[in-house]
């Protein structure tokens, strides 16, 4: 009886393991999984999550396999008569496991370097394709118009609906201008945080034509849920009609100088 | 080092329990007591009521998450504003209150307070703490917190709705959510007298533990509990006045538009900007400089009760007892350096971040060091298994899983997706619910017999045991896949996005795991209080453990031990061989000639 209940718990304890590499297994094919790459950096960063997977996921399953192995085979009720080992430590196992995992996160550390400097460290010199100013709780948006220059009255203001050209770096320029908001795009594994009184670079490209959701992930207020932008891919030359077109609707409904310099201050 | 052993007198200023029973007597005994014993029960008693309301507040939130907008059953006539369904803003008071319950009124009071005071004096033989007073104001200080805290609900624009991460200018701007008014400055102070409170209670254990123990107990012979609370405190008194200072600085922004984190032009909501000039980075800085310490705070003195609680059950002596020690404190020290792991995104300098990114990584180093001997400890055991070991076997499982999505999010270039997901949600869960809360459990039960003279029932408790851990597993080991999507946290409602709108029926799921969660706790409610009258008596020594807390009554009298404890070696002696009338010698036990030549054999 008594070693039945030892079985039980440790197989209870093999279960985390069984159903934790199940839960990994089927997740991609019950669609809840990384969503679609589309941009050209997203590839690094999601082969970064499978290294990462399968080492943290070998650990995993070794650590708790021996925990359950333990416990199955060190149960007091199969060791009558016998005392448990009377051992303090080894040495030898001290220096193997805290040098190999060392090593290991050290190399973990420096392998993600180049990812993250792409994303975050080498800004393309060039001006910005967009201005995203956050605020509660939609995206602002200002295109530079013809003279490629934000702030003058030709800029193109939008909200909400954001159109790039597919297969070519754009430079978007971040700033809130109220609380912190975070420019969350998932199928292009960008996130950078707006901050009040900073203007921060995000860079990217995309790779295929269509259009993804834009979320807040940074807590705004009560509003915060329902952040919601589009960003959409056309080909350059659509893009080039785009622009046009809306420019050309914006000077339609309103006078150009009322709607400059609306915009927050820099 | 040297034991130095102060000469206190078992009066500390007031008389020992007397029988005459006068209402002052009940009051300095059990109200305004200085013993640390009462003390802690009344920090388990309130933290534990506290975690009731916190469980609660999480159902509200997962019912949220679960099915937007529907009408919220039973209590949802309380708050509603039509029919029975919740406002937005509610949401965002709902999981920012969850969290500073859980936190500050919760985890923290109940490891330190709770068990910090009730177990330092006991396990290194001292009749008390260095400071009674000092120590009744820790827990008295509490109070103004609670109340804070509390009323902040009732306040108009009901409690703070900023995150428990508090960060400006949302919680500075008043005009920037409902819950940024009155709330946003009751949770500051309520801030501040958790903090008033940790800090005494710091100080005094510190000088407990340095100073009051017993002949004999050098500081290579400390329980593993012992050792953890004391680099805990340490870490309370480094970090906590940061915090002190970034929550007045936050008060003064409030009040007095000093604007340390407000940047100038700062528009929200169309109200008039403040002065400017400040940083909202600045307070992340300073909040994380605390905060991440904090999580250290909300989980080392688990690890060294658990510890303890493994080598009992294991009958086994602590495997790599020093590299234990020295790992607890490499998490410490490092746990000072890598507090911008929670800004990767924030806009912090990028080349910053990877500085904090390879900090990150190694302090997973100490974490693993941690896990791989207690599996040693285990191994070649001959295990018991109670409920108290269960849990603490939990304890190590989960916290591996909690140590290994670290990892993931250590990674700045993964961060980068799963930052602010659940991903994040599913791993500080895996270490403070499914590590700590479950090491506090493990130790309730261990530690029962000594609290209150009676066992627990034994049954009931491996059905506790068992429930919760299936139910915890099947609340947070999805949230690691809806973070793989992006599942943002904190949205009161992310189904209208085109990424995330599949993923109902699993969060449905993951809420029913946690009603049966919060429900199992009934059971536990049960069993506490009825063991508390009709459990078995328990003798001295239940566990046949070896510390001195089990050389006392149970429960302790006033003044604790009622001879003076002398110790002789370290608290996990257990099946030594060439003793042969009992599997352990405790840390008391006079030297026995067979045993000594076979420990000096062994090291
Ligand atoms: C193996 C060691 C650990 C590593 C490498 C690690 C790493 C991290 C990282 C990088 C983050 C930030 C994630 C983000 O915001 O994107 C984080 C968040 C967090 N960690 Fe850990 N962690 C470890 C252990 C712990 C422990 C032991 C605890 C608590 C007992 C803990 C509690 C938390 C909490 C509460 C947060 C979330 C704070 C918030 O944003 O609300 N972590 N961890
Ligand atoms: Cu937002
Ligand atoms: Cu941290």
């Amino acid at each position: 009886m008594k070693r039945l209940a030892g079985m039980f718990w440790a197989l209870l304890f093999l279960a985390v393991p069984v159903l934790g590499v199940a839960t990994f297994a089927v997740a991609p094919s019950i669609n809840v999984w990384l969503p679609k790459d589309v941009s050209a950096h997203g590839h690094e960063i999601d082969s970064l999550f499978y290294f990462i997977l399968a080492l943290t996921g070998v650990v995993f399953v070794a650590t708790e396999v021996l925990l359950f192995w333990f416990m199955w085979k060190y149960d007091a009720s199969v060791r009558e008569g016998e005392k448990a080992t009377y051992i303090h430590g080894s040495h030898t196992l001290e220096v193997v496991w805290t040098i190999i995992p060392a090593a290991t996160l050290l190399f973990l550390a420096i392998y993600q370097m180049n990812a993250w400097a792409n994303v975050k460290m080498r800004r393309p010199d060039m001006p910005p394709t967009v201005e995203v100013v956050a605020r509660q709780f939609e995206w602002r948006l200002r295109y530079p118009g013809n003279d490629g220059l934000l702030g003058t009255p030709d800029d193109l203001h939008l909200v909400n609906d954001l159109t790039l050209p597919v297969d070519e770096e754009v430079l978007v320029q971040l700033k809130s201008m109220d609380v912190l908001h975070s420019f969350f795009l998932p199928n292009l594994r960008i996130k950078q945080d707006a901050v009040p009184g900073m203007k921060i670079p995000v860079w990217f490209k995309g790779t295929e034509t269509g259009s993804w959701d834009i979320v807040c992930a940074e807590l705004c207020g009560w509003g915060h849920y329902k952040m919601k932008g589009r960003i959409t891919f056309v080909t350059r030359p659509e893009f080039d009609a785009w622009l046009e077109r809306k420019t050309a609707e914006q000077n339609s409904t309103q006078p150009v100088a009322e709607v400059t310099g609306e915009i927050v201050a820099n | 080092m040297s034991t130095v052993t102060v000469p206190t007198t078992t009066d500390h200023g007031h008389a020992p329990v007397k029988k005459t029973g006068s209402l002052s007597t009940f009051i300095s005994t059990y109200v305004f007591s200085k013993d640390h014993k009462v003390i802690g029960l009344q920090f388990l008693f309130s933290t534990l009521l506290w975690f009731l309301i916190g469980g609660l507040l999480a159902l509200a939130v997962r019912w949220q998450v679960a099915w937007p907008w529907s009408d919220v059953p039973v209590v949802g006539k309380l708050f509603a504003q039509e029919g029975g369904q919740m406002a937005p803003e509610f949401y965002t008071m709902l999981f920012t209150m969850h969290a500073t319950v859980m936190i500050f009124l919760v985890i923290i009071p109940i490891l330190a307070g709770a068990f910090g005071n009730f177990l330092i004096p006991l396990m290194i033989g001292a009749d008390d703490m260095a400071f009674p007073t000092l120590n009744m104001l820790s827990y008295w200080f509490m109070w103004p917190a609670f109340i804070a805290f509390g009323a902040s609900f009732f306040v108009e624009g009901g409690a703070a709705a900023g995150g428990w991460t508090s960060y400006p200018p949302l919680s500075t701007n008043v005009a920037s959510a409902p819950g940024s008014g009155w709330g946003q400055t009751l949770w500051l102070i309520g801030l501040t007298f958790v903090g008033v409170s940790s800090m005494l209670g710091s100080v005094n254990y510190m000088t407990t533990i340095i100073l009051m123990r017993a002949p004999g107990m050098t500081m290579f012979r400390l329980p593993m509990t012992i050792w953890a609370m004391f680099i805990t405190a340490v870490l309370q008194a480094f970090a906590l006045p940061v915090l002190t200072a970034a929550g007045f600085m936050q008060l003064a922004d409030r009040m007095f538009a000093t604007g340390f984190f407000s940047p100038e032009g700062n528009i929200v909501n169309n109200a008039v900007p403040g002065p400017g000039g400040g940083q909202p980075l600045l307070w992340q800085h300073l909040f994380w400089f605390y905060s991440h310490p904090a999580v250290y705070i909300m989980i080392l003195p688990a690890m060294g009760m658990v510890s303890d609680i493994l080598t009992c059950f294991a009958r086994k002596p602590l495997f790599g007892y020093r590299p234990m020690v020295y790992s607890i404190a490499g998490i410490a020290g490092l746990g000072f350096i890598v507090w911008g792991h929670h800004m990767f995104m924030s806009g912090m300098n990028p080349a910053l971040g990877i500085t904090f990114m390879v900090s990150t990584m190694m302090i997973a180093l100490p974490s693993a060091v941690k896990t791989f001997n207690w599996l040693g400890t285990v191994w070649g055991g001959k295990i018991q298994f109670t409920t108290a070991m269960l849990f603490a076997l939990s304890f190590v499982s989960m916290f591996i899983i909690g140590g290994l999505s670290g990892i993931f999010m250590a990674a700045t270039p993964v961060d980068i997706f799963i930052h602010d997901t659940y991903f994040i949600v599913a791993h500080f869960h895996y270490v403070l619910f499914a590590g700590t809360a479950m090491g506090v459990w493990a130790a309730i039960y261990f530690w029962y017999p000594k609290m209150f003279g009676r066992t627990m029932n034994e049954f009931w408790g491996k059905v506790h045991f068992f429930l919760t851990f299936l139910f915890l597993n099947g609340t947070f080991f999805t949230m690691h896949i809806l973070g793989a999507v992006g599942f943002p946290r904190r949205l009161a409602d992310a189904y209208h996005y085109q990424t995330f709108h599949h993923l109902q029926p699993m969060n449905a799921f993951m809420t029913y795991c946690a009603i049966g969660m919060v429900a199992t706790q009934i059971i536990f409610a049960i069993n506490f209080f009825w063991s508390m009258f009709f459990g078995p008596v328990a003798d001295r020594n239940p566990w046949n453990a070896n510390g001195l807390e089990w050389t006392a009554p149970s429960p302790p009298g006033h003044g604790n031990f009622d001879f003076q404890p002398v110790v002789y070696r370290g608290p996990y002696e257990y099946s030594v061989p060439g003793v042969d009338d009992k599997d352990h010698l405790m840390q008391t036990d006079p030297p026995n000639a067979a045993a000594a030549a076979a420990a000096a054999a062994s090291h």
